[in-house]
């Protein structure tokens, strides 16, 4: 028996790893099964069977009012800001050809983060009013990812961009960005630094439908670009040398991915904050389930980032009932431990 | 490479220019501020107080701040070079390697979870939280393929310093209170530190820039190259443990006193290299007093930007530090 499927049309092509299907179905699964269970766990506790009932329409009122109203737009945003910020991840680390990159490390999600507590702290008045609509906050946030993500791509420009140099910059700006944001929230009431200090750290508290319908054609919209991208990618893992050697432009593409890599970070960081580490570990953890060829990796770092997202939120909900804690804190202080031991252990 | 300034005349001539420099500065950062001073009112707050305001703002605010900054600009300044010897990365530093973050990040769990608020417990589990995470960050750069490179070294103190910072941010998040007490130290700030505060952390920190300074012949060794190293007769495993230890008591000591200040570290040791050449014994004393000078103007620069009230000194070291560190990455450090 072969290890691979072989997909060939004629403008591309895929080899299909059967253990990597295998892998992927079985997060699926997970995944699924996570939504599930965070869906029916809250306040009012709904058993998985009850939960699918009242999914497919057929299950008591109130659980179906509790469910398609609160709780799953809620587990909806988490999954997929998830599974974005994995994704975003998993293109920088490869486009930077190392495993430590992440969209938080380099200023791309600093840059959401500066630009959304700007926007609390400067359209806020004296008794705590915001004058502008909190509508407008994920267009800052994404704003302000976009801005950093072409400002390090510039300031890492001579002829040409190299990696080290992006991740470099990145982390330079990174650094003045954290400190730009702890004067924005300096120089606003102490209401709002509270308020951006939960969205600095993630959370999807209070989502309804509305930011599932914004977030959810960004998450669409980027996935058959990834899907052309997959095998240049590849390629591009063995240096730049044998890229421009197999015929591709190495700047164009490496830019085509920031973009790509930004659009996903910056939407997923405008509706669910800045959750830290789902974008270093998630890739971490699916290249060793799928391999690192980037066909199994981008589906298994998705359906890893999002299974993350989604358990973090429901501890968060849950484990100091009735404080709630954002998610981005149970996404660093697990993923980080965890990220460590990962490195100890590949030793 | 040699420096601007040649001969040892020269260099020592430059070295007590630089120290009038600093002392001129200080006397700035006592009297320019929100409430302008003279500097016969500074001496008349010693020898004829007589309680007024501007009298008052000098003993209690201006001087310990002017100090303050003296000192943990020395040491930032003088932890940056021993990093940068250390790793042979010319961006090494105290806060891009996460060892700023990591002292954060324990002071602020000390003061959230186990109630310490004395100067001296800060400054023990500042550097607990400083060799945790200087520690993390070198296995960490060293492990995989290739051993420890100095890109790696870089990503994995980067890794460090946001995992210190998402975590500090978690525990902020559930304690509105402690917010509102720690977010100005955490952006790096020498205001409102009284002399007590000082004089309980300087003793560690002089000691450490002495033995720095004592360090700085084995440094030039070092920088030659570890088997150079060790024919010439150094024991690298000491040194190497001795000028981490020097990091770590600079660098959690001013963390201690003035919260986690950025790029003061980074920037220093170039301009120093710049000034008197790659020769050690004279690197460490000019980056101790260029790092003074620059955090002293950063934060007399501090108390204007956004008046009436001030910005943290952290802010203006990033401001002016990042187009500094960029332009170092520009220039082409790293060969792949």
């Amino acid at each position: 028996m072969r290890k691979y499927w072989v997909l060939q049309r004629k403008s591309f092509s895929f080899l299909i790893d059967k253990k990597t299907t295998v892998s992927i179905i079985a997060l699926t699964f997970a995944a699924v099964a996570a939504m599930l269970i965070s869906i029916g766990v809250g306040d009012m506790y709904i058993a998985p069977w009850d939960v699918f009932n009242a999914l497919i329409g057929t299950g008591l009122d109130i659980n179906q009012l509790i469910i398609t109203e609160f709780r799953l737009p809620r587990v909806l945003v988490a999954f997929i800001a998830g599974a974005s910020l994995a994704l975003s991840g998993a293109i920088l680390q490869g486009i930077i050809r190392n495993p430590l990159a992440s969209p938080d490390m380099i200023g791309i999600t600093g840059g959401a983060g500066f630009a959304a507590v700007a926007f609390l702290t400067m359209f806020s008045d004296d008794s705590n009013n915001l004058l502008l609509s909190i509508n407008y906050l994920p267009l800052f946030a994404f704003g302000g990812a976009t801005i950093v993500a072409f400002l390090i791509y510039a300031l890492a420009w001579k002829d040409g961009v190299t990696p080290i140099r992006l991740i470099l910059i990145g982390i330079g700006l990174m650094a003045l960005l954290q400190a730009l944001t702890t004067l924005m929230m300096l120089m606003g009431p102490i209401y709002r630094a509270s308020q951006a200090t939960i969205w600095l750290t993630g959370t999807v508290y209070g989502t309804s439908w509305n930011e599932v319908k914004a977030l959810l054609p960004w998450f669409i919209g980027l996935i058959p670009i990834l899907v052309l991208l997959v095998r240049r990618l590849n390629i591009q893992g063995f240096g730049d040398d044998l890229t421009k050697g197999a015929g591709i432009s190495v700047h164009r593409e490496r830019f085509l991915l920031l973009m790509v890599c930004t659009a996903l970070a910056g939407s997923a960081v405008a509706f669910a904050g800045a959750m830290g580490f789902v974008g270093l570990i998630g890739p971490h953890i699916a290249r060793r389930i799928s391999g690192s060829s980037f066909g199994g990796l981008f589906p298994a770092s998705a359906l890893i980032g999002g299974i993350m997202v989604v358990l973090a939120d429901l501890a968060g909900r849950t484990l100091f009932s009735p404080l709630e804690v954002p998610a981005g804190v149970f996404t660093a202080a697990i993923g980080a431990p965890y990220f460590i031991y990962l490195l100890f252990k590949n030793q | 490479m040699n420096g601007i300034l040649y001969g040892n005349k020269t260099k020592t001539a430059g070295l007590i220019i630089g120290i009038m420099i600093a002392l001129i500065i200080m006397v700035m950062s006592v009297v320019l501020g929100y409430t302008n001073t003279s500097l016969k009112q500074a001496i008349e707050a010693y020898t004829a107080f007589n309680g007024s305001n501007e009298h008052l703002i000098i003993q209690l605010s201006r001087v310990p701040r002017s100090l303050v900054g003296m000192a943990v600009g020395i040491s930032l300044g003088i932890a940056g070079v021993l990093m940068q010897a250390l790793t042979r990365n010319p961006i090494a530093s105290p806060d891009i390697f996460g060892v700023n973050a990591g002292a954060g990040f324990f002071i602020v769990f000390g003061v959230t979870f186990l109630g310490i608020s004395s100067i001296q417990q800060f400054m023990w589990i500042g550097f607990l939280g400083a060799a945790v995470a200087a520690g993390l960050a070198y296995a960490l750069g060293s492990a995989g393929q290739g051993g420890l490179t100095p890109v790696k070294l870089t990503l994995a103190g980067a890794v460090m310093a946001a995992l210190f910072a998402s975590l500090t941010q978690g525990m902020l998040v559930t304690n509105e209170k402690a917010l509102d007490e720690v977010l100005f130290w955490l952006a790096g700030s020498v205001e409102g530190r009284k002399l007590s505060m000082l004089a309980a952390v300087l003793p560690a920190l002089v000691i450490a820039w002495v033995i720095s300074i004592l360090l700085s012949r084995q440094l030039n060794a070092f920088a030659l190259g570890e088997d150079v190293a060790i024919s010439l007769g150094q024991k690298t495993v000491v040194f190497k443990l001795a000028a981490a230890l020097m990091v770590i008591i600079l660098a959690g000591g001013s963390v201690a006193i003035a919260g986690p200040i950025s790029f003061i570290g980074i920037v220093v040791p170039h301009f120093a290299r710049y000034l008197v050449g790659n020769d050690h014994r004279w690197i460490v004393p000019y980056s101790a007093i260029i790092g003074g000078i620059m955090l002293v103007v950063a934060d007399i620069g501090a108390r204007y930007i956004i008046m009436p009230e001030e910005a943290p000194v952290g802010v203006v070291t990033a401001l002016i530090g990042t187009p500094f560190f960029i332009y170092i990455v520009r220039k082409g450090i790293f060969q792949k």
